[in-house]
């Protein structure tokens, strides 16, 4: 079963979940195994950090601040983004299954969003982001088909990622997110774990892991360190 | 603004402002450019534009470059973006198609309405597991020699709007414009 228009997370949430991961994601640049991942990861960022500011112009044309207000001088508590988006990276089998996650996630949020949403601008976004995110979930389900149904030591990798991430799934997780992510991860012969299993689901309340505040330092140390700077 | 959405002049001028990264394209060519009104006398010009990528570096660039042209021949010019209905390659000319052949990017294949995603060489995720927009998206050929025979190297190239694609005939690497 698809999820609701009820069920769709709020412009904040979203937002900051498509900031955050496009910050993380920008943390491979120069590190991925290959120059077209390099390209790839680069590519998936910054569409990700178009889709924030997007969404982020919205909500602050309604708070009265600009964009960058929102993104730089927020507290972690402020934040909304799904505490999956703001865990490190870890090895390249954990930044894609994360990636799997969350674009199983944005593939359902996206297209209802562009739907149901009154505001033409909010819906320019979403239609965008539809597209964009379709060959995001393409490349994340394709890595983990490759490694989980790859090499013993890239398997190995995969099911650490799958047993370090399932409790995070909580904040995105939907039936339909469940049926399409337990289809990659059977034709990857990963195990897929139990839905009903505990999970983490903190961030609607500001509580966050203790990584999304360093990530924010990073982030916002700039503009921080010179307010209103332009270039 | 109100005023004649006929515009010739500034269409004129847009005609030569190029996109900055495929510059053998105009902003024209692209299908950004979705409106644009003249006042009635002549001296102030409005343009909307709609971007192409979400966080594609070259709209702020566009942006500016389209407000240069005009502001040779206007008095007052405002451009404005616009996101909905969001930008799709189907609004690319005809003309823009040709350029980027002949610039040796394979131009979109086909209407967007249904992309589909197709061979990656070694790990292509089965259908059954690709969303709806996510089938086949594919040059109809190499750019250079128009053999039908290609394979895609990487889905995500030096721009926003590209992908890395082979020829398996003459092994030329080229760009794919992406269907979007």
């Amino acid at each position: 079963m698809s999820p609701t228009s009820e069920q769709l997370p709020s412009l904040q949430t979203l937002a900051d979940g498509c900031l955050v991961l496009s910050h993380r994601l920008s943390e491979w640049m120069s590190l991925a195994p290959t120059m077209e991942e390099d390209v790839a990861l680069g590519n998936i960022a910054l569409d990700l950090l178009g889709q924030a500011r997007g969404l982020l112009q919205q909500l602050g044309d309604k708070a009265g601040v600009t964009e960058d207000v929102l993104a730089y001088f927020r507290e972690a508590q402020e934040f909304r983004n799904p505490l999956i988006c703001e865990l490190p990276n870890g090895d390249f089998a954990h930044t894609m299954l994360r990636q799997l996650f969350v674009d199983a996630w944005l593939a359902d949020v996206w297209p209802l969003l562009a739907a149901t949403t009154e505001d033409p601008e909010v819906r320019g976004v979403a239609e965008k982001a539809v597209k964009e995110n379709a060959y995001h979930l393409r490349h994340s389900s394709s890595w983990v088909l490759r490694l989980g149904d790859g090499t013993d030591e890239s398997h190995q990798r995969m099911t650490r990622a799958l047993d370090a991430l399932w409790p995070y799934r909580g904040e995105i997780a939907s039936d339909a997110w469940h049926d399409r992510v337990a289809a990659v991860l059977s034709e990857a012969t990963l195990p897929v774990p139990d839905r009903d299993a505990w999970t983490q689901r903190t961030s609607a309340a500001g509580w966050h892991t203790e990584h999304l505040g360093d990530l924010l330092a990073e982030m916002q140390s700039l503009a921080r360190a010179h307010p209103g700077a332009s270039w | 603004m109100s005023g004649t959405a006929t515009a010739a002049r500034a269409w004129a001028l847009l005609a030569d402002v190029p996109d900055p990264e495929i510059p053998v394209l105009s902003v024209l060519d692209l299908g950004i450019v979705r409106d644009v009104r003249e006042s009635t006398d002549g001296r102030e010009v409005s343009v909307i534009i709609t971007p192409t990528y979400s966080g594609c570096p070259a709209t702020e660039v566009i942006a500016h470059d389209v407000r240069s042209a005009l502001e040779t021949s206007y008095d007052a010019v405002d451009v404005q973006t616009q996101l909905s209905p969001a930008w799709t390659t189907d609004w690319m000319s005809e003309a823009g198609r040709q350029k980027l052949h002949q610039f040796g990017i394979a131009p979109p294949s086909g209407r967007a309405n249904v992309i589909n995603i197709g061979t990656t060489i070694g790990h292509r995720p089965p259908d059954h597991l690709l969303v709806d927009h996510v089938r086949s998206d594919a040059p109809d050929g190499c750019p250079r020699c128009g053999s039908p025979d290609v394979e895609e190297l990487a889905g995500f190239g030096s721009t926003p709007c590209k992908a890395l694609w082979r020829c398996t005939s003459c092994r030329e690497p080229f760009d794919y414009f992406k269907k979007h």
